[in-house]
């Protein structure tokens, strides 16, 4: 089939948007509520563009490519609608650019340049609306909302949580949480991730970090997930992933860290701890079956009110960057003579659930929390920027650390990752290591009843065969509820495409984006020197002297308690 | 008509006299009964249950047909209902609901159900769910996949199209939704009595004010003139309803009415011009559903600038042309309609 844009020739399959097509063909088209994930909204008014025989504008994003059509994407006549558009969605968006994370990355800012909109032409109607803050994690700001509904879509459609909702109509419609007592956010950021606005984002620690680290009385140290060169990579191209590290490291240094660690390290504690956990749970006849792991923390948000009855069912590990966090203040403290209480410990990862579980009391050590400080991908990447540090240029930080993860803690960050780390430890500790498949080989999952979001396999431990499967994305967790007395063992990971789509991710996370993510962790994962939790030595070691000084249940395990 | 050709009407299907008649939809789009009946009817060949929808919301002011039509001709809307229902297939219409604006609500309810509790239409009644177009309920919700929504118990706002009603309408099975004056003329054409006539509504500064059934080729100056409302003053008329109808000047009325049928006469020499720019701007400020930029903040913003003393003219101009261009739905874009034809065929200014 072919239609023409801009008078040129083009072919198109059917079904396919103009916007597809357009993009595709190289024709940029201005977009602020479209996101190839979500259902189409076409509430911006953006990608108007003319086709020919129509008496008004059409929205690229909506209108079906057809045989034939004439399409012009820009032209004085659609230029004038989009400027229009613009300053009146800027009418909307009270500009609080000075601090705002999206400041270098802001589509609005890039459209008014591209049209010449004159952003203050109307008055900032929202300015008295209210900003929703969501524990520690996330925040909506009324004020800066243009009411696209991509969070709404996020929350309602993406994860099925329905916390989010649209009130009024015309201009008083706003995004509020419900009030529905029987709902609670989850603190999953999905919202985050999608709104172009930077009204659903996460709140920010920034400013905290940046007093940290002008406090010359503070020892401020840096964890960091080991997917981070990944999503880095994404925002400072032209880079590969191995570097990308090192570069960090640097960054890190430069913005003023004192020390950096890798993440992976208490990733690997983790695994080990849950594969004796598994084998423990396995032999024990009376055990609660399925054991369900505990490492995302918007899933331990969701079981807390939503099903507390599964609470029995929950690993009881502390999560990875919990477990290296406990490693850091303790055992690595008192190696170095350092205070614990002059450390500022902040995390840096792909989640936004994380600044929330950051605050659970349970998780105080000495009556303190751990981690000081959790930042998301995002916020780094604004402070490089906001720094002006030139990343690419950077010099790779090579300094080989005692604390490294191995390479099972960086494919953690996929769906399915925990349960590969898990098992390759486990059949490891059984001692069943070379004749086993799962040792060798990565696990044979099939997708279960077409479910795209659930897949499941069968493992060989200890001489019998358990059911293990792996729920990815929350919304999928009601169809595996009613089943799952069939399992064994099961993985879940509140957002879709697990922390390579967590709500702390890089903007744009699209589909196709996470899928190569997820490639690339697999990559590197194997390149580590150090293959699987097992084989870390270092870890291994920090685990003896937890025994020895019989601290397990102060900086290995927690509790989880009804809401 | 002859009682032979009327036998022989009754034994024709009903969708080869609707589309002999010509029927189109009097809910304001004139879209073609034929067509509309047709796609439910191909869309039912794969799917096991529809729906149907009489739209009695009319929310357009000015407009008062409906209520007109259900407190005078109940049975025949009943019986519209009745012949599409039977068309579609009894067994394949789960539910039928009627939305009747909140006005007349209770008022003809009765009559309704007392033509229901009639035999003939035994099966009928008991899948029918009455539903009121409430006060608060905005002007958009009488617009159909809006209305979907609102049974539906979601945000009311029109839904991007396609997937048009009558192949994934309320909750997602085919929908058809049809004006309650539409059903009138369907039965009207089921019993061979149809005789290309419409309802029109008569309003403002009239002598005789009402609804009038007359033929639907008729120009506003003969529906006026028909209706002994030819006014002995200067006057102008707006034309399809006092929101989203076409404002003309008494040297153009030689055309017909089309969309909803309904003409309201102003006093050209005692209205106020500012007054009645604010009316028609708060009127869709306020009854915006609030879904696109467009519509959302270009009608408010619209609204705000007339209240100001020496607005920006071209500011003014610039938001009805991008209302025009890019709103979402036909709401949107009904707005610089009405304002453009007051200016230019009424204050004879350039816009």
């Amino acid at each position: 089939m072919t239609l023409t844009i801009n008078n040129k020739k083009i072919k198109f399959k059917s079904g396919q948007t103009i916007l597809e097509v357009a993009t595709a063909n190289g024709f940029a088209i201005p977009t602020l509520c479209y996101h190839s994930d979500l259902k189409v909204q076409a509430n911006c008014r953006l990608c108007v563009v003319e086709i020919e025989g129509h008496d008004h504008l059409e929205t690229a994003c909506s209108t079906l490519a057809l045989e034939g059509m004439k399409i012009i994407t820009d032209s004085p006549r659609i230029r004038e609608a989009r400027r229009l558009n613009l300053e009146l969605i800027f009418s909307e968006h009270e500009e609080k650019c000075v601090d705002c994370l999206r400041r270098f990355d802001c589509d609005l800012l890039k459209y008014a340049r591209e049209y010449q909109a004159n952003i203050s032409r109307f008055t900032d109607r929202k300015k008295k609306r209210k900003t929703y803050c969501f524990s520690k994690a996330v925040e909506i700001d009324g004020g800066q909302c243009i009411d696209c509904k991509a969070c709404l879509e996020a929350c309602q459609t993406v994860q099925k949580i329905n916390y989010l909702e649209i009130r009024g109509s015309g201009v008083d419609q706003e995004i509020v949480p419900t009030e529905d007592r029987d709902r609670a956010c989850i603190y999953c950021g999905q919202c985050t991730l999608y709104c172009p606005a930077a009204s659903a984002q996460e709140q920010s620690a920034v400013a905290a970090v940046e007093a940290a680290l002008a406090d010359k009385q503070k020892i401020v140290i840096a964890q960091f997930a080991p997917s981070l060169s990944i999503s880095l990579r994404e925002e400072f191209s032209s880079l590969n992933s191995e570097n990308c590290e090192g570069k960090i490291k640097s960054a890190l240094k430069q913005l003023g860290f004192d020390y950096v660690f890798d993440t992976g390290f208490g990733t690997d504690i983790a695994s080990m701890l849950a594969a004796e956990e598994l084998l423990k749970r396995l032999k024990d006849k009376q055990a609660v079956f399925p054991l369900i792991t505990s490492s995302c923390p918007a899933w331990i948000s969701y079981v807390e009110f939503y099903h507390p009855e599964l609470l029995p069912h929950l690993s009881t590990i502390r999560s990875p960057h919990i477990q290296s966090a406990g490693m850091i203040k303790t055992y690595w403290a008192k190696k170095n003579n350092l205070n614990p209480r002059n450390i500022v410990l902040v995390s840096i990862g792909p989640c936004t659930a994380e600044k929330h579980e950051s605050i659970r009391p349970e998780l105080f050590v000495n009556g303190r929390p751990l981690l000081d400080q959790v930042l998301t991908i995002r916020e780094l990447v604004f402070l490089i920027k906001k720094n002006r540090l030139d990343f690419s240029k950077l010099p790779k930080n090579d300094s080989a650390d005692l604390f490294n993860g191995s390479g099972a803690a960086v494919i953690y960050g996929t769906p399915g990752g925990i349960m590969e780390s898990v098992l390759h430890t486990a059949t490891a500790l059984s001692g069943a290591q070379k004749k086993n498949k799962i040792s060798n080989n990565r696990l044979e999952f099939k997708t279960v009843r077409g479910l795209t979001g659930f897949k499941e396999a069968v493992v060989n431990l200890q001489g019998k065969r358990w059911r293990v499967g792996v729920v990815n994305g929350i919304a999928n967790i009601e169809y595996v509820l009613p089943h799952l007395k069939k399992y064994h063992y099961l993985e879940v990971r509140s957002c879709p495409d697990a922390c390579v789509g967590g709500g702390g991710q890089v903007i744009p996370t699209t589909k196709e984006i996470k899928k190569k993510r997820m490639a690339e962790l697999y990559r590197i994962g194997k390149k580590r020197s150090i293959r699987w939790a097992s084989e870390n030595k270092a870890m291994l070691a920090y685990y003896n002297w937890v025994k020895e000084h019989k601290l397990e249940k102060k900086l290995l395990y927690t509790k989880f308690k009804r809401i | 008509m002859p009682k032979k050709l009327r036998k022989k009407n009754k034994r024709r299907n009903i969708l080869e006299l609707i589309t002999e008649a010509g029927l189109v939809g009097r809910g304001g789009a004139s879209f073609p009964v034929a067509k509309k009946w047709k796609l439910v009817k191909e869309a039912l060949k794969t799917r096991k249950v529809a729906y149907i929808v009489v739209n009695g919301a009319e929310g357009e002011p000015g407009v008062e047909k409906d209520a007109y039509i259900l407190k005078n001709y109940p049975e025949e809307v009943i019986n519209g209902v009745y012949l599409a229902n039977q068309f579609l297939g009894n067994q394949k219409i789960k539910k039928i609901y009627f939305f009747l604006n909140h006005s007349y609500w209770e008022k003809y309810l009765v009559q309704l159900q007392k033509v229901l509790s009639q035999r003939k239409y035994q099966s009928l009644a008991k899948k029918i769910i009455f539903t009121a177009k409430s006060k608060d309920l905005l002007y958009i919700s009488g617009e159909e996949t809006a209305l979907l929504n609102y049974l539906e118990g979601r945000k009311i706002e029109p839904r991007l199209k396609p997937p048009y009603p009558t192949e994934q309408g309320l909750f997602n099975a085919p929908t058809l939704v049809n004006n309650v004056e539409t059903f009138h003329d369907v039965s009207l054409v089921g019993r061979g009595k149809f005789d290309d006539k419409r309802f029109y509504s008569i309003n403002g500064a009239v002598r005789q004010r009402g609804v009038f059934r007359l033929p639907a080729t008729l120009t506003i100056e003969d529906v006026l003139r028909q209706t002994d409302n030819i006014p002995d003053f200067p006057f102008f008329v707006q034309v399809g309803g006092e929101a989203a109808g076409e404002v003309l000047n008494s040297d153009q009325l030689e055309r017909p009415i089309e969309d909803a049928g309904a003409i309201t006469v102003y006093d050209l020499e005692h209205t106020d011009k500012n007054k009645l720019l604010s009316h028609w701007l708060n009127f869709f400020a306020a009854q915006s559903c609030g879904n696109c930029v467009t519509c959302r903040e270009g009608t408010y913003r619209l609204a705000e600038l007339v209240k100001q003393k020496n607005h920006d003219q071209k500011v003014f101009t610039d938001l009805l042309t991008n209302l025009a261009e890019s709103s979402f739905c036909a709401l949107g874009r009904s707005l610089p309609f009405t304002i453009k034809s007051y200016y230019i065929n009424i204050l004879k200014k350039k816009i």
